[in-house]
């Protein structure tokens, strides 16, 4: 299904949050996520499904000022 | 000692973690400023990136307090929902608050932050916000339950100093027990000295110290203006005034002649 992931549209095959960072082969351990400006605990990832045309953002600590 | 939200802390320099010329220059920095908080941010994390890790362990080798902000942002819901993103992220609930109004002069949306603030505040935030100047914006904002206020002195990275310290004294005397912050727009430590001189009762800044030549030892001279200014504060100014005074006894000069 095609969703908006960081602002692009990408076409994804996951379902959950936990298994859309694996098929993109998210490979750190400090992100942050929300579906629709819904912001994901770590604890629902699995649970939370997604549907076509969700907004995902995922982000990380950056510097700052 | 500075309160935040009932955290004291000894320094009284708020520190920011970006632009440095390296990673190992920026620790260094940070450790020579002696600041105990330093402000982080949140991006976008490309896919299969680990930058978001290494640059949160270098932070993590600080022992440092995180300050998260929520800079380039420009909508309220924006703002809202970085900070939730930031809460999850870094496991605090400060929020260094800043809602942007326009791009050429970073000057802070004040309706929007008010508007954000209360929100935030609401579902258990403790929130800095980034604000104007303007009397009338910091009440709103203490009104909404903000214990910290953080004015501009000019806009950010504009290393201007102090633009108006007339409107900045203001904000001390109507807000005594606010913690008040000068944020953004200092360029050298005799500006962040005169912040701290005004009463202010610390300083957050970045780009003057990131930017200079030698980053560490600038962060040390910011060091020393701040508590030079704190100092001078706690000793109690002297009020200016606009004629000479002599500081050498007047009584029993040498050939002194009363003048008719």
């Amino acid at each position: 299904m095609r969703v908006i992931i960081n602002g692009e549209a990408r076409e994804i095959a996951s379902m959950s949050v936990d298994a859309l960072l694996g098929e993109l082969d998210y490979e750190g351990t400090h992100f942050a996520v929300a579906v629709n400006y819904d912001v994901l605990p770590k604890s629902r990832w699995a649970e939370t499904q997604l549907k076509s045309g969700d907004e995902i953002e995922i982000i990380t600590p950056r510097q700052g000022g | 000692m500075v309160n935040f939200y009932g955290k004291t802390f000894t320094s009284r320099l708020l520190i920011g973690t970006a632009l440095y010329p390296s990673p190992a220059i920026m620790q260094n920095a940070i450790r020579s400023s002696g600041s105990e908080i330093v402000t982080v941010s949140l991006r976008r994390e490309a896919a299969g990136g680990k930058t978001g890790d290494a640059f949160w362990s270098l932070i993590r080798e600080l022992g440092v307090t995180v300050l998260p902000n929520t800079a380039g942002c420009r909508s309220v819901r924006e703002a809202v929902t970085t900070a939730k993103l930031a809460r999850e992220l870094f496991g605090t609930s400060w929020i260094k608050l800043e809602v942007i109004a326009d791009n050429d002069t970073l000057q802070p949306d004040v309706v929007g932050l008010v508007e954000a603030a209360d929100i935030l505040i609401k579902d258990g935030f403790e929130v800095f916000p980034y604000c104007t100047e303007d009397l009338s914006v910091a009440m709103r904002l203490v009104d909404a339950g903000c214990k910290v206020v953080m004015p501009w002195a000019a806009p950010i990275g504009s290393a201007k100093g102090i633009i108006n310290p007339d409107a900045l004294k203001l904000l001390r005397d109507r807000l005594p027990d606010i913690t008040l912050v000068v944020d953004a727009g200092l360029g050298a430590p005799s500006h962040a000295a005169r912040a701290l001189e005004l009463g202010y009762d610390a300083v957050l800044l970045n780009t003057a110290i990131a930017k200079a030549a030698d980053p560490v030892a600038m962060a040390h001279a910011f060091r020393q203006g701040v508590e030079a200014g704190r100092a001078a504060f706690e000793a109690g100014l002297m009020e200016a005034r606009d004629f000479a005074s002599p500081s050498t006894p007047v009584v029993g000069t040498p050939f002194w002649h009363a003048v008719s």
